[in-house]
């Protein structure tokens, strides 16, 4: 092997040297690192931009020479509540409703997620029957596409669908679930708890299985039951394991919007929209596309982002240092 | 004799990096509905025998991607050459003027009033498109269930109340699940709130969503789908202004009375067989009296764009399309409703037709004559696409009780207003 790269990096080595005189060692540093700075510029930092500069412009037009400056006036529109807790009081109400969905969805999603994340790598820790076959089974719905995921639970929700012609033939009441606000809601958070806990279910697989045995051990020895042992030593070596998942789920509950659009479009009436498919629904699905709105939107979702995202970073560096 | 050979293929090589620069390929953006893109692309074959320097690549998109992403493309400058559209008006600003290249009296004389659909304005008069697909709102009903239910089938002339409550008492001695369901769009309920007297655009020729006509639908409509009269899944169950219909109800038996269109034929003539007997319905009247008996006109277009490098030879393909044996062709065998004039005088005779779907189809034409000016000026306003939105909107959270619905017209005002405003 060393006889096929020798020659390759003398090859290499010539014109290295060459740019190293030309430039010096520093900013050699710099031209190595020009590549993925273009890339990164060109796909993230311009998009961001691009996305304050339609913010503060409005029309229907997608080409920035075509469309006029109207300054904070979109975020003034989304703003514009006599009561941000009363969407009906709101300029742009379908924005506060997919606001306060979205809340209720995240807190919910969240604490059901974490809370059979936990138990469910708690029980899959065990020495059961058949572990690596549960372990995968739990974590296969994360393969699935999330329109498949939506598609697939909506086949059986729907009015004649699978759930409720088994009800039908066990002598119950049919519902129909999609048609009742709390049922789409419950549902999609459900869905959404489904198909995502194998993710959170493996790493915190991973934190139990990092904690040390001799504690346990230790603490058998002391004939310390299984309860205490949790409170007193599984959950706080959990802990900044737990913090990641409770932040990483946080962030993704915001972001939600394929499987629930899918699942419901974000019905009945809006009962379903999240923040996200507004933004999408203004920007992309509707006639006008108010492109300027769905920017503004999108920043304000930003700054909650950012938000939680430092939060995290907070809370890892404390756990870091202890 | 090398040096021969050598001369001799680099000849040949110039030659065809020649035939290549002249070769043009036009990129088609179709959605299929039934077999249309099948048989326009046929009819393209044609045109690519008599014009071997022309060939026409058909993407096949599905219909969601015409309406949310070719305007997007457009606008950012990387849209096909050609496509088949619906929202006619919309899109106007990105269309290519055919007059140059094509005889403008004789599509004048072809396509008539269908052709404003495709301009910005009364003081518009360039060529813009071909409607392929000419279609009308009207109502399905299944004639079985009718039968079965001794229930009479209400005659020409009839309201929609009286559908409804003739419906409502199959449904009821049948046992099928619902007795009514529209469309969830805005232009099917066009073609109940236009009886209801609705006028959609006020004495100055503003659009509104407001009328005593369209309050007085909207009004019975909430109403129909909060008793149970009309199907509350196709409407209620959606958000945003998401499309949803309720064919899969009609073909299953499980709906006595569906508010849907001519484009529906085919689907209904292939998939419900001989499963029942169904019929198209005369368009049903309302308060407002016999004159706005009126279904909505609609369907789907073929466009050039000006974004295109090859502007001629988009407008050579659209003109042999417009033609009247070829035109005659893609009617024929996608059952369509043609809007050619030429064609309608002749006739259609339907390919592979059967009885119940030629006689839908013909029901239909019928109705083309006696269509609502409301129904032409509303379908060839260039924002229609916009209102049709709103009302689907607010009207679902007025049916799931979001809003009230004074409460719902209110909002659909505001939302016309910075519609119309983001849209100058």
């Amino acid at each position: 092997m060393l006889k096929l790269i020798t020659p390759v990096m003398q090859v290499v080595e010539w014109p290295m040297r060459a740019l190293q005189r030309v430039l010096g060692p520093r900013r050699l540093a710099w031209a190595f690192l020009a590549p993925n700075l273009v890339l990164f510029s060109l796909f993230a930092f311009l998009p961001v931009i691009l996305n304050f500069v339609y913010s503060a412009t409005g029309s229907d037009h997608i080409l920035l020479r075509d469309r006029p400056y109207v300054g904070a006036q979109n975020f003034a529109e989304l703003l514009n509540c006599q009561s941000y807790t009363d969407p009906n009081s709101c300029r742009i109400d379908v924005f506060w409703r997919a606001v306060w969905n979205t809340v209720t969805f995240v807190a919910l999603q969240v604490t059901f997620m974490v809370v059979f994340s936990l138990l469910t790598a708690l029980i899959l820790n065990r020495k059961i029957r058949a572990r690596g076959f549960f372990r995968a089974v739990f974590f296969f719905p994360v393969l699935l596409s999330p329109v498949v995921v939506a598609l697939v639970w909506k086949w059986m929700l729907q009015d004649q669908g699978l759930l409720n012609a088994t009800l039908q033939n066990l002598g119950f009441g049919t519902v129909n679930w999609l048609l009742s606000p709390g049922w789409a809601f419950g549902w999609s958070v459900f869905i959404s708890v489904w198909a995502h806990m194998g993710f959170y279910t493996l790493i915190l697989l991973a934190g139990l299985q990092a904690i040390p045995r001799d504690v346990y051990e230790a603490a058998a020895m002391d004939a310390a039951g299984p309860w205490r042992v949790f409170r007193r030593i599984t959950l706080p070596l959990l802990m900044p394991t737990m913090v990641v998942v409770l932040v990483l789920a946080l962030i993704k509950g915001v972001q939600t919007f394929d499987e629930v659009y899918a699942f419901t479009g974000g019905g009945p009436g809006s009962a379903t929209t999240l923040v996200i498919q507004y933004i999408y629904q203004t920007g992309f699905a509707g006639t006008p596309r108010l492109f300027g709105l769905a920017s503004a939107a999108s920043i304000l979702v930003a700054l909650v982002l950012v938000g939680l995202t430092a939060v995290q970073l907070w809370l890892t560096r404390r756990n870091a240092n202890g | 004799m090398t040096k021969f050979k050598r001369v001799l293929g680099t000849a040949a090589a110039l030659a065809l990096l020649a035939g290549a620069a002249q070769a043009v390929e036009l990129r088609f953006e179709c959605a299929q509905d039934g077999n249309e893109c099948d048989t326009m692309n046929a009819i393209f074959q044609k045109f690519t025998a008599q014009h071997p320097d022309i060939t026409v690549k058909m993407d096949l998109v599905p219909y969601k991607a015409i309406l949310e992403n070719l305007p997007v493309d457009l606008a950012g400058g990387a849209g096909p050459d050609l496509a088949k559209v619906t929202d006619l008006g919309g899109l106007h600003k990105y269309y290519l003027d055919l007059t140059p290249y094509v005889n403008k009296d004789e599509w004048e004389k072809s396509f008539g009033k269908t052709l404003d659909w495709y301009r910005a304005g009364p003081d518009d008069h360039g060529i813009y498109g071909i409607q392929t697909q000419l279609t009308i709102t009207g109502g399905f009903i299944n004639k079985t269930l009718f039968d079965q239910a001794k229930v009479a089938i209400p005659g020409p002339g009839a309201t929609w109340d009286d559908w409804a409550k003739a419906s409502v008492a199959v449904a009821k001695a049948t046992g099928t699940k619902y007795p009514m369901a529209m469309d969830r769009t805005g232009h099917r309920f066009a073609g109940m709130a236009m009886p209801y007297g609705a006028t959609y655009f006020d004495d100055k020729g503003n659009p509104e969503l407001g009328d005593p006509g369209f309050v007085a639908a909207a009004k019975q409509f909430v109403a129909w789908n909060q008793d149970g009269t009309m199907d509350k899944n196709v409407w209620a169950a959606q958000g945003g202004a998401t499309y949803a219909d309720a064919s899969k109800e009609f073909i299953n038996g499980d709906l006595v009375f569906y508010y849907s269109g001519s484009w529906q034929v085919q689907k209904f003539a292939s998939q419900i067989g001989d499963g029942f007997d169904w019929e198209v319905i005369p368009a049903p009247c309302g308060p407002a009296g016999a004159g706005h008996c009126s279904g909505m006109p609609g369907g789907s277009g073929v466009v050039g764009f000006k974004s295109t490098k090859h502007p001629k030879e988009v407008a050579q393909l659209l003109d042999f399309l417009a033609q009247q044996d070829n035109y005659a062709t893609l009617e024929a065998k996608s059952l369509n409703i043609p809007a050619h004039a030429g064609v309608a005088a002749a006739g259609v005779k339907y390919e592979g037709a059967s009885p119940a779907a030629a006689k839908a189809l013909n029901a239909f034409a019928a109705q083309v004559p006696t269509l609502s000016p409301v129904a032409y000026a509303y379908q060839g306003y260039k924002n229609n696409r916009a209102m049709f939105n709103i009302t689907v909107t607010r009207l679902t959270q007025a049916i799931v009780g979001e809003l009230s619905l004074d409460a719902a017209l209110a909002r659909m005002k505001d939302d016309l207003a910075q519609a119309l405003a983001a849209a100058k």
